[in-house]
């Protein structure tokens, strides 16, 4: 069981980063995106097929930061593509956009022959550990709370809060808005490189909008705008069923049903999740009273 | 004309009837969206799942032997029932959290349903018992089934009813008001709990309906029958204008027509992207859908 664990553990890690990413789209920047998963992907299969294909002879941990580069490039690029035009919409219509986009990336990667297609990708080198995705986890939490906290972060928080008052304050939103869309995407795209050369097979059945779906219910259940909520909501939704799992054999061929319900019952009880919006960062309890964090 | 220009029109004639077939499907479904989303500003994704009830209520009573006439009203009934009973139990406290818990609780009933279906009936699909015996009829190269005739039958008889009930009566005036302004309708007496959960019936029964005639054009259902069509239906709602019930049926027909001639004069396997492609366009284009009226935001 312990080993089961620790082969989850890298899973986890690429979890968070694609909650985390989400939540500078979706719960800082207030704009609802739905194709979480498209941008996943990208980053995968650009990550994939550069190891695949095109590999330098490097050694491996180069690779795979290359790779991992290039799942981010790609991914922002897609960002690009599907924000500008995207984000003058709103609320719902634009929740329904990103989840068109992120289906018709797939259908297409599915009709895309030279990645495998609807066969999947196989025969990628499994150059992810566990050191390698914790380093990426830090890494992203540390850029995007330090974006939060600059001019650009609160620009971004604004639009969350009243886009309109951010207009009217001279904040342009779209910029902004097209800057966190991109931002969050290209650390999915990340995600996405971690994640091909750790399971070292894709299927483009594993990038549905249920998955877009899962990344979305991970961050509500921390409460939407906590980078640690995000952190724990990712924790928490990926160890569920697999705890589930070993409760027994009744729970476990019962556990997705136990999941929905507790899904359920959680926005019932506290529909601002876990954290709501406020952040828990351990570095404060180190510090001295007083002294501001 | 040359005898390759008259297959194209023969064939562009049998694509159309399929599109026409399966846009009544897609249309029935989106109705219940639209009407939901109308009256309380809610994407219900577990929309989806009442057409799989439908369809598995219908399939358990035709198996006990009950005639097609009696298992059509039944199936819209039982599904009804339980969107009502859902709407009650879960929605009805979630809707004053805001529309993202409501949205998620909505995806978390679609989730439960899905895996409980697996659980309950097992996730291998059934051959949904033939209740009436296919025939076939030709025209000229066009075929065309009785089943065919049926679905578009049912669906115009059901739009037709939808519409009296909405435009005629007491209750669809009181629909009217709620989805207007719930607050003054609320104010002027009309009991807004009450007309919401008749919405959800409405929906649902009409998903449930829709989910019969599929199990009987395709002759199979499964626990998972719920999630494309729900999104596809979904697609329509937004493409005829989401809130607007005439919108919903323009654009299940226009969707399920252009899927079927994507399949039919190109490739196969692209038909669930055109479905999104068109939604994005749409949306690009004119956001309100192509019945809705563009709406100002104001502060």
């Amino acid at each position: 069981m312990f080993e089961f664990f620790l082969h989850l553990s890298p899973l986890i890690g690429i979890n968070i980063i694609l909650a985390v990413s989400l939540n500078l789209i979706n719960g800082i920047c207030g704009q609802f995106s739905l194709g979480h998963a498209g941008f996943w992907a990208v980053g995968a299969y650009t990550g994939a097929a550069y190891s695949v294909y095109g590999a330098l002879p490097l050694p491996d941990e180069l690779n795979l930061i290359i790779s991992c580069g290039l799942g981010f490039i790609a991914a922002c690029v897609a960002g690009l593509i599907i924000g500008v035009p995207c984000l003058r919409l709103r609320g719902d219509y634009l929740a329904i956009a990103t989840l068109g986009f992120g289906e018709i990336i797939r259908i297409v990667i599915m009709n895309t022959d030279a990645i495998g297609g609807p066969r999947g990708f196989s025969g990628i080198p499994k150059w992810t550990n566990l050191f390698w995705v914790s380093l990426f986890v830090v890494i992203t939490v540390v850029i995007i709370a330090n974006i939060l906290r600059g001019t650009h972060g609160r620009a971004i928080i604004s639009i969350r809060e009243d886009e309109i008052a951010a207009d009217s304050m001279g904040i342009y939103t779209f910029k902004y808005k097209t800057l966190a869309f991109v931002i969050g995407a290209g650390f999915a795209g990340l995600a996405g490189s971690l994640y091909a050369h750790y399971t070292q097979f894709l299927h483009p059945n594993g990038f549905s909008f249920m998955f877009s779906v899962i990344i979305l219910l991970m961050i509500i259940l921390g409460g939407l705008g906590s980078i640690t909520g995000s952190i724990v909501g990712a924790i928490i939704l990926t160890l569920m069923p697999e705890v589930l799992r070993f409760m027994g054999e009744t729970v476990s061929q019962w556990r997705m049903v136990i999941y929905s319900v507790l899904l359920i019952a959680l926005m019932l009880l506290r529909p601002g999740g876990i954290f709501g919006k406020h952040e828990f960062n351990p570095l404060t309890l180190f510090k001295k009273k007083g002294e501001e964090a | 004309m040359s005898e390759d220009t008259m297959y194209f029109f023969w064939d562009l004639g049998q694509y159309l009837i399929n599109g026409l077939t399966q846009g009544s499907i897609y249309a029935l479904v989106a109705l219940g969206y639209t009407m939901v989303y109308g009256i309380i500003k809610l994407i219900n994704f577990a929309h989806g799942e009442f057409y799989m009830i439908g369809a598995f209520i219908g399939y358990y009573i035709i198996l006990a032997g009950v005639p097609l006439y009696l298992a059509f009203p039944i199936a819209m009934l039982g599904s009804g029932l339980i969107a009502v009973i859902i709407e009650r139990l879960v929605y009805r406290p979630i809707r004053h959290a805001g529309r993202i818990p409501a949205l998620i609780t909505a995806l978390g009933i679609s989730l439960f349903f899905q895996y409980l279906g697996q659980m309950l009936i097992g996730a291998d699909p059934k051959a949904f018992p033939a209740a009436i015996e296919e025939k076939t009829y030709i025209f000229g190269e066009i075929m065309i089934t009785n089943i065919q005739v049926i679905i578009l039958v049912a669906t115009f008889v059901l739009m037709v009813v939808l519409w009296w009930l909405v435009n005629h009566t007491r209750i669809g005036k009181a629909m009217r008001a709620t989805s207007y302004n719930h607050d003054a309708a609320e104010l002027m007496g009309i009991d807004t709990n009450k007309i919401i959960s008749f919405t959800f019936f409405i929906g649902a029964a009409l998903a449930g309906a829709a989910g019969v005639l599929v199990g009987m054009y395709y002759t199979t259902v499964e626990p998972m029958m719920g999630l494309i069509p729900g999104l596809k239906a979904f697609i329509a709602a937004v493409l005829g204008g989401i809130g607007i019930i005439p919108g919903a049926v323009l654009g299940g027909l226009t969707l399920g027509v252009a899927e079927n001639l994507v399949v039919g004069f190109w490739v196969s396997t692209y038909r669930d992207a055109v479905a999104f492609a068109i939604l994005i366009i749409i949306l690009l284009i004119k956001p309100a859908g192509i019945l809705g009226k563009n709406r100002k935001e104001k502060v």
